[in-house]
């Protein structure tokens, strides 16, 4: 009943309006820019939110890494003899859970990572997929608190070492699910051979889930390779440890001064030299979470500042119509008919608004894929749900200045300003 | 008469508070949101050497050839073979040649414990080039570059960590063992963005500068690796040149270049000096492509890089777009202010104001407005870059800062933008009939 009133009503408030144009020309801009901006910056936040939140698959609470530089003149063998008795003393320091040797960890972010494009075939012409690279050893599973989904893991006399001008040619390796998948599409990569640019390699245990040092390849970042070996670089190693407890401190601390007590081997950097995963995921995901706060913040404020627009011209239309609004209620109007009148043409301006504002949306989008290359396709359910919350932010925001048309006495009628 | 403008428009203000609160808060907001983003785009983009920038460029061969290059880009870098090509050929006023290098650190007293620092090995023109300031000492010469001298320029704050703030120049520390005469200390130097060894580095153009310079021609001696990714046209994109020789003479890209030319003249004929040098390597069989150069000036070179981080774009277009939506607004709450006065605009045209003064007087209100707004503008904007840390990533924070520029740069775009806003209210304000008001009172 009530709404088919309002239908009836709607001529009339096509003719009114058509009297206002360029006041109702602003507002339909004014709700297409913003259903255009907002939802293209809330689509970008939703993305960032859904890459930062991805998990490195490994116990990150737990986690800290220590970069360990080694000083100048030792060879490959030293420091191998070096890694072996760093890690046995590291694993029995209380409050150490486990503890490995790497190159680069998850969340690094900064370019220490060695990567491999594994072919199925030697004289396979094109390129493997892209996938990085950890030292391993049969500790690094329970380090990082990841698991075997088949296969199975290390044992200690297979591990050997590799440098950074080596050609990796391990015996056997651990690959991540979703390398798996790449490399094997439909079928069970495990006991499978792959070749790396020193050799064949049999896979011989899949990883429920484990990403590489860097956090911003398009879809590789989860494709991991463990080689059972340590890393032996003049430069250093990292040693990635996992504690009992959350509070790491003073583990940290024991952890280094057990390093410490043969400290002429090694440079550990005071400042940088500890990382745990947690600031490490800190760091890496700084910019998406700028990103995503400042989008967010203009959006709040975007969407605030329409509704005042709207509050602000409402109340304006509302105290210039006291007199037609005195007469219609003279005429028997009620004041929830007043009230659905304002809200109707609420609805019918943000409506064209919205209109205009999902083909802006979509345009702005393809724009921004052109100039922001990562960025997806947005799905129409975004702008549709912006339009949703316009048409509700639209309909909130004239309510007061409908309740305030809707008070006018029908004695204004008669009564001359 | 302007002041009376503006008194008239604080008494048409306090006569509608909310909708001149509403006008004032929307345009703070807008403008504050742009003013923000726009320092850190500043802060980002800033000429590292605003006296220099247009004289220093970047030279980049296509030693990589078509299919190992993207959308026909030459590497960033040079090979070792051309960037000694270019170096020895001294063909500009200047030039330099670089890479990023770390160092195992030890005093020659042997009191402070070893430490692992940055630096690049560089060669004596880099000092000169990009107006590295000197605290003690100097760079070293060209006859040292010559030599492989074991010289070493130190940063300030190594200075004051090995000699307590002395100076130290003709005193040794060892680098990786070896030891090296110290010939300068610098002062703080600490370019924003890190621009000199962008092609190499892992460096996003925001890390701190190194510690330690030493001659390029010492580091390849010492077959000192550079501590970034090595780009090279093999399948893999890196390089199997375990043997220090065999790097040399490959084809992977890792050394930063520079060439310092004063005129345009000078720019032309070095252009064409590199697109001969290619033609050569072409003719001797080395590149079986056509000669593919480019010479960007630095700031050219920093755009190519793009160097700016890619929030700071998108918030720059974000808050550019709030700022257009907020003056949407504005001209409609300027319209509905001003289309409420049309009694009095009425009377004051019946009272023999010209439309001219009518004008005046209007868009003097919506500056003063705009006036207001940028005040609130400029609180919001300082509030917000106070609470920049939390916002952006502490790197890109520190950098970002108001002075009175900003300040300025915030009021001036308030106003501006209102008073563009009020145009078109203020025309239909003019437009207004005088006797058409008077008779319906």
């Amino acid at each position: 009943m009530a709404l088919t009133r309002t239908f009836m009503q709607l001529r009339p408030i096509v003719a009114a309006l058509g009297r206002h144009k360029v006041a109702t020309l602003l507002i339909v801009l004014q709700v297409a820019l913003t259903l255009a901006v907002a939802s293209n910056a809330l689509f970008i936040v939703a993305m960032r939110i859904v890459h930062l939140s991805r998990p490195t698959g490994t116990d990150e609470a737990h986690i800290f890494v220590i970069r360990n530089g080694w000083t100048i003149g030792q060879n490959a063998t030293q420091i191998d003899a070096n890694i072996r008795t760093d890690l046995d003393t590291l694993r029995r320091v209380p409050g150490v859970q486990d503890a490995f040797s790497s190159y680069g960890y998850p969340l690094a972010g900064d370019g220490s990572y060695i990567s491999v494009r594994p072919k199925l075939k030697p004289d396979q012409k094109a390129r493997g997929p892209f996938a990085m690279i950890y030292a391993a050893d049969e500790h690094t599973i329970n380090t990082l608190g990841t698991s075997l989904v088949a296969g199975r893991n290390f044992r200690p006399d297979e591990i050997t070492t590799f440098g950074p001008n080596d050609k990796i040619s391990p015996p056997g390796i651990i690959i991540t699910r979703s390398l798996a998948d790449k490399l094997f599409p439909g079928e069970s990569a495990l006991s499978k051979t792959v070749y790396f640019p020193g050799g064949p390699t049999r896979i011989m245990g899949i990883l429920a889930n484990l990403q590489g040092p860097i956090n911003i390849t398009r879809s590789s970042d989860g494709d991991s390779v463990l080689v059972p070996a340590h890393y032996v670089d003049p430069d250093g190693v990292w040693y990635l440890l996992r504690a009992d407890a959350t509070d790491m401190k003073p583990v940290i601390a024991a952890a280094l001064k057990t390093l410490q007590a043969r400290g002429d081997l090694r440079i550990i950097d005071p400042k940088t030299g500890v990382v745990t995963m947690v600031q490490a995921r800190e760091r890496a995901y700084a910019t998406d979470h700028s990103l995503a706060m400042l989008m967010g913040i203009i959006s709040g404020l975007l969407l605030l500042a329409t509704a005042g627009g709207i509050v602000g011209l409402s109340s304006f239309w509302v105290s210039q119509r006291r007199r037609q609004i005195g007469i219609r209620r003279s005429l028997g109007a009620t004041t929830g008919d007043i009230l659905r009148y304002f809200h109707a043409e609420n609805f019918l301006i943000v409506s064209g608004g919205i209109t205009l504002g999902i083909l802006l949306a979509i345009l702005v989008n393809l724009g921004l894929m052109k100039v922001f290359f990562p960025l997806p396709h947005m799905p129409l359910y975004v702008p549709l749900l912006g339009a949703l919350l316009l048409w509700l932010l639209g309909q909130l925001a004239v309510w007061g200045p409908a309740r305030y048309a809707a008070k006018v006495p029908p004695v204004v009628a008669i009564r001359t300003e | 008469m302007w002041g009376y403008y503006v008194a008239l428009a604080l008494r048409s203000s306090a006569r509608s508070k909310a909708l001149t609160a509403l006008v004032i808060v929307l345009l703070g907001f807008g403008v504050s949101a742009c003013m923000v983003s726009y320092a850190v785009f500043r802060a980002t983009t800033s000429d590292p050497l605003p006296a220099k920038s247009s004289r220093l460029y970047v030279p980049q061969v296509d030693n990589f050839g078509p299919s190992h290059i993207w959308q026909n880009e030459p590497p960033p870098t040079l090979s070792y073979t051309d960037a000694m090509a270019l170096w020895k050929a001294h063909k500009a006023s200047r030039q330099t040649v670089l890479y990023p290098a770390a160092w195992q650190v030890d005093s020659d007293d042997g009191l402070t414990p070893a430490m692992s620092m940055n630096g690049d090995a560089v060669t004596a023109d880099f000092f000169a080039m990009f107006d590295v300031p000197f605290r003690f000492g100097s760079g070293w010469t060209a006859n040292d570059d010559v030599q492989r001298a074991t010289v070493v320029v130190i940063s300030r704050r190594l200075n004051d960590k090995l000699f307590g703030e002395q100076n130290s120049v003709g005193q040794t520390i060892r680098l990786d063992g070896h030891i090296f005469r110290i010939a300068g200390v610098l002062e703080d130097w600490n370019p924003k963005p890190r621009f000199f060894d962008l092609g190499t580095s892992d460096n996003t153009g925001f890390d701190d500068a190194g510690d330690i310079y030493i001659p390029f021609t010492r580091g390849i001696a010492m077959r000192k690796d550079s501590t970034t990714y090595n780009g090279c046209p093999t399948e893999s994109g890196v390089y199997d040149t375990s043997r220090w020789d065999a790097r040399l003479t490959s084809e992977c890209a890792w050394v930063d270049a520079w060439v310092e030319l004063a005129t345009p003249a000078d720019v032309t004929r070095y252009r064409e000096f590199l697109r001969n040098y290619a033609g050569q390597q072409q003719h001797l069989g080395r590149f079986s492509w056509a000669p593919n150069v480019r010479l960007r000036n630095l700031m050219d070179w920093m755009a190519y890089l793009e160097v700016t981080p890619r929030a700071s774009n998108l918030s720059m277009l974000v808050s550019a777009s709030f700022l257009l939506i907020v003056l949407v607004n504005v001209v409609g709450l300027m319209l509905a202010r001003f289309m409420r006065r049309a009694p009095e605009i009425g009377i004051r045209r019946a009272l023999g104001a010209s439309r001219a003064a009518i004008y005046r007087q209007f868009l003097i209100e919506g500056a003063t407005m705009g006036f207001a707004g940028g005040l609130v503008g400029v609180a919001l904007t300082l509030l917000s870059l106070w609470g920049a840390g939390g916002l952006f990533e502490p790197k890109i924070a520190r950098l970002v800062h108001a002075d009175a520029s900003l300040i300025a740069l915030t009021v001036l775009l308030a106003v501006a933008a209102t008073v563009v806003s009020a145009l078109y209210p203020t025309w239909r304000a003019a437009q207004t009939q005088p006797a058409w008001q008077i008779k319906i009172n």
